[in-house]
C-alpha cells in the first residue's frame, strides 16, 4: 500500500481535484458567508457616504483573473447602484478594458436597467491609460492631464459627473480591483498615502497577504478574492434583502467548490506527510 | 495500438457523440449564444443606430447568434485543450498555448500603437494629420505640441539599440527612464512603505475601551504584532550571531515567517481553485447547459 501511494500516478491527484471543485458546482450549494472586519470596514464606508458620491472604480486586471475578481467587481458596482453613487471608471491593465466593458453592461445596463443611469452623468468610463503608476501620481494632482476625455473620446469639461473633477482628491473613494502591478500597491504610493484618500482594494488571493499590513491606516479594508467577493455579497444580503438569493451572487456560489478543493488539499498534505514518516520509519527499522 | 492510445480513443469518440447528441438530439441543445437588437439612442428621434447585446433565451427579443456562439465553442475546446495538459503535454495543448501566446501579443501591441504611438505622441505633434487618418473627435484647435518632439528623438534613441553601430546611444535615454523612475519611486515608497508601515506599529501595548476597560483581544493582537515584526526583523539581523536571545528572537521570527508562508500558500490554493471553478462553471453552464444558477435559461432547458 505504502508503495503504491509512493508512486501514486499524479493524475489521479489532478482528477480528484476536478471531482472535488466539478461536483460542488453541479449540485448548485452554496455555504453561508459572514463578512469579516476587512470586508465590512469596506461596505460600511461605501453605505455611509451620502447618495450621488463619487467613487473611482479602477479594473487592474485582466480576463486571465476575471474568474476570480470578476464577482467582486460586480458586488461593488452593485453596491454603488443601490446607494445612486456617481462611478468613475479606468484600467492601467492594457488587457482590462473588456472587464470593464463587462461589468458595466452585466450591472449598469442589465441588472440596474430601471435606474436608466446615463453614461457621462451617472458614471463616467474613463478606459484605459498607458502609463501604470505614472498615471495614479499624474491624476493625484490633475485628472486632465492623462484623461482629458473618457473612453469614447468626449471631452471630461463636456460631462456633468467629471466637469467638477479636478483630482483624485476630489473623490470620495477609489476602488481599486487589482492582480498584480500596477495594483493596489501603486494606489496606495502614489494616491492614498500621499494624499490622504479614503482607498479601499480587492486583490487576487495570491497578492492578499502583502496588503494587509497597510490595513487600516492606508487602506480602509481589503476583499482578498473571491472569499472576500462572498463575504461582500453576505453584507449585501444582509443590508438588502432581495441579494440573498444565491442566484444574484456569484462569489458565494463559488465557496463551495473552495470548500471541497481546500479539503482535498489538506487530506492530501496529511496523506503526503504520512507517507513521508511511514517511509522513514520503515527504512529506519 | 497500445493501450493508451484505444484509451484516448474510446474517450474522444465517447465525448464526441456525446456532445452530437447534446447539441443536436435534445429540444434546446447546448453552447449557443442568444442576442437581441437595440438601438444605440432610445431616446434619439434622428439617430436609428442599432446594435446586438448579448441576452437571455427567455428573453422573448432573443435569437441565436452564429458568430458568437462559434466564440463559445472556441473558447470551450480552448479550455478543454488546456485543460489536457494535466494528462501529458499534446498538440491539442501547443495549438491552444500558442494561439493564446499570439492573440495576447498582437492585442498587447495593437493597443501600445494606438494607446502610447498615437494618443500620446501623434496627436499632440501632428493634430491635423492625426484628426484627418485616425482621431476624427481631436479638438480642431489643437495646435501642434513640440515639446512632444524630445519623448520622439529619445524614442528613437532608444530603438538605436537595434542598430550595428552606436548602440551606446540607447543608454542616454534608459538613464533618464531609470533616474526618473527611481526618483518618482523613491519618495513614495518610503513614505508609503517605510514611514507609515514604522507608524503603524507604533501603537499601544495595552488597548483600552472608552479610557477605562481593557480590550483584552485588542491588546493581544498589537502585542502580536509587535512581537512578529521586531523578531523577523531579528531574523533577518545578519550583523550579530544568532545566539541567546537574539537567537531565540530570531527563532521565533522564523514561527512568524512560517505561517505567513503558509497563509500565503492557502491563500494561493484559494486563488487557483476560484480560477478553476469559473472554468468548469462556464464549461457547465455557458457551453453544455448542464446547470442554470443564474436562471437565465427557461426551466427544463
Amino acid at each position: 500500500m505504502l508503495d503504491f501511494l509512493k508512486t501514486l500516478d499524479r493524475r489521479w491527484i489532478f482528477l480528484a481535484m476536478l471531482m472535488a471543485v466539478a461536483g460542488p458546482i453541479l449540485a448548485q450549494k452554496t455555504f453561508p458567508e459572514r463578512p469579516t472586519i476587512f470586508v465590512r470596514s469596506v461596505f460600511d464606508k461605501i453605505e455611509s457616504l451620502p447618495e450621488g458620491s463619487t467613487i473611482m472604480i479602477s479594473f487592474d486586471y485582466d480576463p486571465a483573473t476575471n474568474g476570480e475578481l470578476g464577482p467582486m467587481a460586480t458586488a461593488f458596482l452593485r453596491h454603488c447602484c443601490l446607494k445612486r453613487h456617481k462611478m468613475l471608471f479606468l484600467t492601467l491593465f492594457e488587457t482590462g478594458k473588456p472587464v470593464v466593458d463587462q461589468a458595466i453592461r452585466r450591472v449598469i445596463d442589465t441588472e440596474f436597467a430601471a435606474l436608466d443611469l446615463k453614461p457621462g452623468e451617472d458614471y463616467v468610463n474613463l478606459g484605459y491609460k498607458q502609463g501604470r503608476e505614472v498615471v495614479i501620481a499624474l491624476i493625484a494632482l490633475n485628472l486632465r492631464t492623462s484623461f482629458p476625455r473618457d473612453h469614447e473620446g468626449t471631452d471630461l469639461d463636456d460631462l456633468p459627473l467629471t466637469r467638477n473633477i479636478t483630482n483624485l482628491q476630489d473623490l470620495d473613494l477609489i476602488l481599486d480591483i487589482s492582480t498584480g502591478y500596477p495594483g493596489w500597491k501603486e494606489w496606495v504610493q502614489y494616491a492614498a498615502s500621499p494624499y490622504d484618500i479614503p482607498f479601499a482594494a480587492g486583490t487576487t488571493a495570491v497578492g492578499a497577504p502583502q496588503a494587509y499590513p497597510y490595513i487600516p491606516e492606508q487602506m480602509l479594508g481589503l476583499l482578498a478574492a473571491v472569499k472576500g467577493a462572498a463575504e461582500y455579497e453576505a453584507a449585501l444580503a444582509e443590508k438588502y434583502p432581495p441579494y440573498r438569493d444565491p442566484k444574484r451572487n456569484e462569489g458565494i456560489r463559488r465557496m463551495a467548490p473552495q470548500f471541497w478543493g481546500h479539503l482535498l488539499v489538506i487530506a492530501l498534505i496529511v496523506l503526503g506527510n504520512g507517507i513521508h514518516f511511514a517511509d522513514r520509519w520503515r527504512r529506519n527499522r | 495500438m497500445n493501450r493508451e492510445r484505444i484509451v484516448w480513443m474510446t474517450l474522444f469518440v465517447l465525448g464526441g457523440l456525446g456532445l452530437l447528441y447534446r447539441a443536436a438530439f435534445t429540444p434546446h441543445g447546448m453552447g449557443k449564444v442568444y442576442v437581441k437588437e437595440e438601438r444605440i439612442a432610445p431616446d434619439s428621434d434622428s439617430d436609428l443606430r442599432t446594435m446586438f447585446v448579448e441576452a437571455d433565451p427567455i428573453d422573448p427579443q432573443a435569437v441565436v447568434d452564429l458568430p458568437r456562439s462559434a466564440g463559445l465553442w472556441v473558447a470551450a475546446l480552448g479550455t478543454l485543450a488546456i485543460f489536457s495538459f494535466l494528462y501529458r503535454d499534446n498538440p491539442f495543448y501547443k495549438l491552444a498555448e500558442s494561439v493564446f501566446v499570439g492573440v495576447t501579443a498582437g492585442y498587447l501591441m495593437a493597443v501600445g500603437f494606438w494607446e502610447g504611438i498615437v494618443d500620446k505622441l501623434l496627436v499632440n505633434l501632428a493634430p491635423g494629420l492625426m484628426r484627418a487618418w485616425a482621431v476624427p473627435d481631436l479638438d480642431a484647435d489643437q495646435q501642434p505640441n513640440l515639446v512632444y518632439l524630445v519623448p520622439l528623438v529619445l524614442g528613437l534613441m532608444l530603438l538605436w539599440r537595434l542598430a550595428p553601430r552606436g548602440a551606446w546611444i540607447a543608454r542616454w535615454p534608459l538613464a533618464l527612464v531609470v533616474g526618473t523612475f527611481a526618483g518618482l519611486k523613491l519618495v513614495n515608497f518610503l513614505d508609503a512603505d517605510f514611514v507609515s508601515q514604522i507608524r503603524s506599529t507604533i501603537i499601544p501595548l495595552v488597548v483600552l475601551i472608552d479610557g477605562r476597560r481593557v480590550d483584552f483581544w485588542g491588546s493581544i493582537r498589537n502585542i502580536g504584532l509587535l512581537v512578529g515584526v521586531l523578531s523577523c526583523l531579528t531574523y533577518f539581523y545578519f550583523s550579530v550571531e544568532h545566539k541567546g536571545l537574539v537567537g531565540t528572537v530570531s527563532r521565533i521570527g522564523i514561527w512568524f515567517l512560517m505561517v505567513t508562508f503558509g497563509a500565503s500558500f492557502a491563500f494561493t490554493v484559494m486563488g487557483r481553485i476560484a480560477l478553476l471553478a469559473a472554468r468548469i462553471e462556464f464549461l457547465l453552464n455557458d457551453w453544455l447547459w448542464l446547470i442554470d444558477p443564474t436562471g437565465k435559461r427557461p426551466p427544463g432547458w
